[in-house]
């Protein structure tokens, strides 16, 4: 795959096997705390992502033992090694920021990040990772990203795109303050806490329904951004979009631009056109990627974005996108591509660039 | 010195934007009590005393304020006489149905609250009172303006009863159901007030809003109505993917659907997507045929607030993908982003689809004529 | 060929103030602004609404988001319909707009300035007052 040879992988799924395997990597108190309580035997899952679910465990990705992601050797075999990956950034996902109490889910978070960095990047030195943080504690996440800001591996800060609280409230200010400050882009990963049903159109029955969702919750999550002015607030952040399905964003963008144009006056400090902010400040990553059928349909729709530096090359292993090693979706243009591999990612990262 | 970026001499409605169907005009009441003569006395005074009280906090208004005075109205739209926009007939017919000749208008009355009231019964006191007062006030002396049968989704029987009593009245087009509701419409416990829909020949119209109390978004509460006017569009997504993927069209297949007010150039995205996810986990909703088929058959978009394509020419691919003759032209008069129908395109339309999108879509559909 | 045309004794229009005339089968709204004089032809560029009819504001202005501040008192014109808001003096409008040629147009922020002007713009009509009278050149 000469394509991918050396691409920058921004979204990759490493799954905690199971809860004990935290306990070694959090404080006594939270050791003792979780046994007290029986929570080393619960998975933790999201139910935004059922691990056996078909999307997100491809097949032959899917080992006799533990959930898909779970053995870092898999990830070697089935796609680092055979696509030359450069570097791949690891996503946790994990209900450790979903949990009510705040201080149990910072809890958690250190025990998920302090696991992936001793379990997968200590032991691959092709492979970073983003930070989870309680998303519904700025001052929790803030003091979680600083505990780790030293590990110039932790290349991202990871939230949920839907959760308690839309992202651009003023309450999340300190973990974007404290992402900023050490060069950490925000990613949002698609998908939710469920502390709300994925709209205002109530809670649907099935799992297809959420999935399909989430690309709305990222419009959502980024009108929040923008209105909020965390754009202004924090003029070196970037955010990416992480597995959101990207063709979403063109007709959002016209969306956003149009209301701006007659509801400026509400948030007078969105003094740009939305869309070149969104340019500017936000990236996607291309798996999945939500193509229209037939030629030159894909081709279309990102030229609409009117830039070739938002997109990001990503597997999403072990999560159901393509078969084979067809890791790069078919269609996109020959520019558009290079960039996408690499350079944009490099750009979007600073910590990558770092020797 | 002066720069004129475009042309604005046109001040008359040209033939080509004469005659069209409004799939989307907003009456309202001059006050609360124009509905009084169609309540009963305990309703009369249940809507005096207590009133609508639907799932937020404010008793009446928006807790995300629209930016001009009316709940955000156009300002050049307030009768002289002092009701609301929208409350005066003569100036409807001056400021649109007979400044273009319009052929018909398709109500939508996002008055009296019935179908998110808490209190369902008098909910539904309040739909039948919205009714006969949309033909009473509107219908009956402007035999162009057609209206849309209120009801509560969560009062089965009588919404029921209601759909089938206006069965078979041509003054009636539609069902209206707001997107934004305790469930997604596709949800089991909805599907006998969808067949009746289907057997008494009305599309349902689902005009967006609603208080359904859930947030407006799915990662929360915004803080401004700059979030709020686009996170309509999300709930509308929600039904569609809900009457897709539970299947209603298989099992109603004369179920017509059409989706007001929430813009349109999002379908696409959605239907690409629902594709691709569905799959992956097709045995989670065993339908019949791929969801943007469904979509292609059974939805139909209003044009009105029309997206602003940063290149205006990409507004033909987003309808290319849709299909032209899914597509209903709307002003939403007399809301504050109303669409012209001179002015809405900003772009050529041919005019084969000229003539669907501002006439022939909405005559088929509602079967007009 | 521009011609001039009475429209308005000068004291019909106080400060504030505001009259819509016809002339050479346009209509155009005057302004009166702390004493001068400035007149748009009364269409918006974005969807033909009476432009000239809207409300008159000042401009909302902000360095960072929850800080408020109003500038340019009885300045701007907003439109009756999408509340595009107008500079009444220049006619030029404060949004960017949809259109893709615009985009080669150098929009430029300048210092002192919060927004980004956009070139999409009203159509001005060049007004003088002479012997108390308001008159406009078309």
């Amino acid at each position: 795959m000469i394509v991918t040879k050396g691409a920058i992988d921004c979204d990759i799924h490493p799954a905690v096997p199971n809860a004990r395997a935290l306990l070694p990597h959090m404080d006594e108190y939270w050791r003792e705390h979780m046994l007290r309580r029986g929570l080393e035997r619960d998975n933790f899952d999201l139910s935004a992502f059922p691990v056996n679910a078909p999307i997100n465990a491809r097949p032959d990705w899917t080992p006799q033992k533990g959930p898909p992601g779970s053995s870092l050797s898999d990830m070697q075999q089935h796609v680092l090694n055979p696509m030359g990956t450069g570097i791949a950034i690891c996503n946790v996902l994990h209900s450790a920021q979903a949990m009510m109490s705040e201080d149990l889910s910072a809890a958690m978070c250190r025990g998920v990040n302090n696991w992936i960095a001793a379990e997968w990047l200590d032991r691959d030195p092709r492979l970073r990772a983003s930070i989870l943080v309680p998303q519904h504690s700025g001052e929790l996440a803030a003091e979680e990203i600083e505990r780790l800001a030293g590990d110039r591996r932790f290349v991202q800060v990871l939230m949920l795109a839907m959760a308690e609280l839309p992202p651009g409230r003023r309450q999340m200010w300190p973990i974007y303050r404290a992402a900023e400050k050490h060069g950490l882009p925000i990613g949002l990963h698609a998908g939710s806490t469920f502390r709300h049903p994925p709209s205002a159109g109530g809670w649907g029955s099935t799992l297809l329904e959420d999935y399909i969702s989430y690309a709305q919750g990222m419009a959502g999550a980024l009108n929040s951004l923008l209105s909020e002015g965390v754009f202004q607030k924090f003029p070196d952040l970037k955010v990416v979009l992480i597995e959101s399905g990207v063709t979403w964003l063109p007709a959002a963008m016209w969306r956003i631009n149009k209301t701006w144009r007659g509801v400026r006056s509400e948030v007078p400090w969105v003094n740009k056109l939305p869309a070149d902010i969104f340019r500017e400040r936000v990236r996607l990553t291309a798996q999945p990627l939500d193509a229209p059928p037939g030629a030159g349909g894909l081709e279309a729709v990102l030229d609409q974005l009117g830039s070739d530096e938002m997109l990001l090359f990503a597997s999403d292993y072990p999560h159901w996108h393509y078969d084979g090693d067809d890791a790069v979706p078919p269609g996109i243009p020959a520019a558009m591509l290079r960039k996408m591999m690499i350079d944009n990612a490099l750009a979007t990262y600073p910590r990558l660039r770092a020797a | 010195m002066n720069v004129t970026l475009r042309e604005t001499r046109i001040e008359t409605p040209g033939r080509q934007h004469m005659g069209f169907v409004d799939c989307d005009v907003h009456p309202f009441f001059r006050t609360p009590a124009d509905f009084d003569p169609f309540l009963s006395a305990r309703w009369r005074e249940h809507r005096q005393t207590i009133g609508n009280r639907s799932r937020q906090g404010l008793h009446k208004g928006s807790l995300y304020p629209r930016m001009s005075p009316g709940n955000g109205m156009r300002m050049d739209s307030w009768p002289t006489d002092g009701g609301p926009p929208g409350s005066d007939l003569t100036m409807m017919r001056e400021q649109l149905l007979d400044l273009f000749d319009v052929r018909y208008g398709m109500l939508a009355p996002l008055v009296g609250g019935a179908a998110g009231d808490r209190n369902v019964d008098f909910g539904a006191a309040m739909a039948v009172a919205v009714n006969e007062w949309q033909c009473a006030m509107f219908c009956d002396p402007e035999p162009r303006l057609k209206a849309s049968v209120q009801i509560t989704l969560e009062h089965e029987d009588a919404a029921i009863a209601e759909i089938e009593k206006r069965a078979g009245d041509p003054r009636f087009s539609q069902v209206n159901i707001p997107p934004r509701g305790l469930e997604p419409l596709g949800r089991r416990r909805y599907r006998k007030i969808l067949a009746a829909c289907a057997a008494s020949g009305f599309p349902i119209s689902l005009h967006l809003g609603g208080t359904s109390g859930h947030a407006s978004t799915g990662g929360g509460w915004p803080s401004f109505y700059h979030e709020e006017h686009p996170s309509y569009v999300q709930s509308m997504q929600t039904l569609v993917a809900s009457l897709v993927c539970e299947g209603v069209f298989d099992e109603i297949p004369d179920l017509k659907v059409v989706l007001v007010e929430g813009g349109f150039a999002w379908m696409p995205a959605l239907g690409w997507r629902m594709d691709k996810t569905w799959k992956r986990l097709r045995a989670e909703a065993p339908l019949a045929k791929a969801p943007s088929e469904y979509m292609r058959e059974h939805f139909w978009v209003t044009t009105q607030p029309m997206e602003e394509p940063e290149r205006a020419d990409d507004m033909l691919q987003t309808i290319e993908w849709i299909g032209p003759e899914r597509v209903m032209f709307s002003t939403d008069y007399p809301h504050w982003d109303q669409d012209d129908p001179r002015y809405a395109f900003k772009v050529k339309l041919s005019d084969d689809w000229a003539r669907l999108i501002y006439r022939e879509n909405a005559l088929a559909l509602y079967r007009l004529d | 060929m521009a011609s001039r045309h009475v429209v308005a004794a000068a004291d019909e229009i106080p400060p504030g103030g505001r009259k819509i005339v016809t002339v050479r089968g346009r209509q155009i709204g005057v302004f009166n602004i702390r004493g001068e004089f400035f007149a748009l032809i009364n269409t918006c560029p974005h969807q033909g609404a009476k432009l000239c009819e809207g409300a008159i504001l000042s401009q909302l202005v902000s360095n960072s988001p929850g800080e408020y501040g109003l500038t340019r008192h009885g300045e701007m014109l907003r439109c009756p319909w999408h509340c595009w808001e107008f500079d009444i003096r220049t006619g030029q409008s404060w949004c960017e707009p949809n259109d893709f040629k615009a985009r080669t147009f150098n929009v430029t922020v300048e210092a002192g300035d919060t927004l980004a002007k956009g070139p999409f713009q009203a159509e001005t009509v060049p007004v003088m007052v002479e012997r108390s009278y308001v008159v406009v050149e078309m």
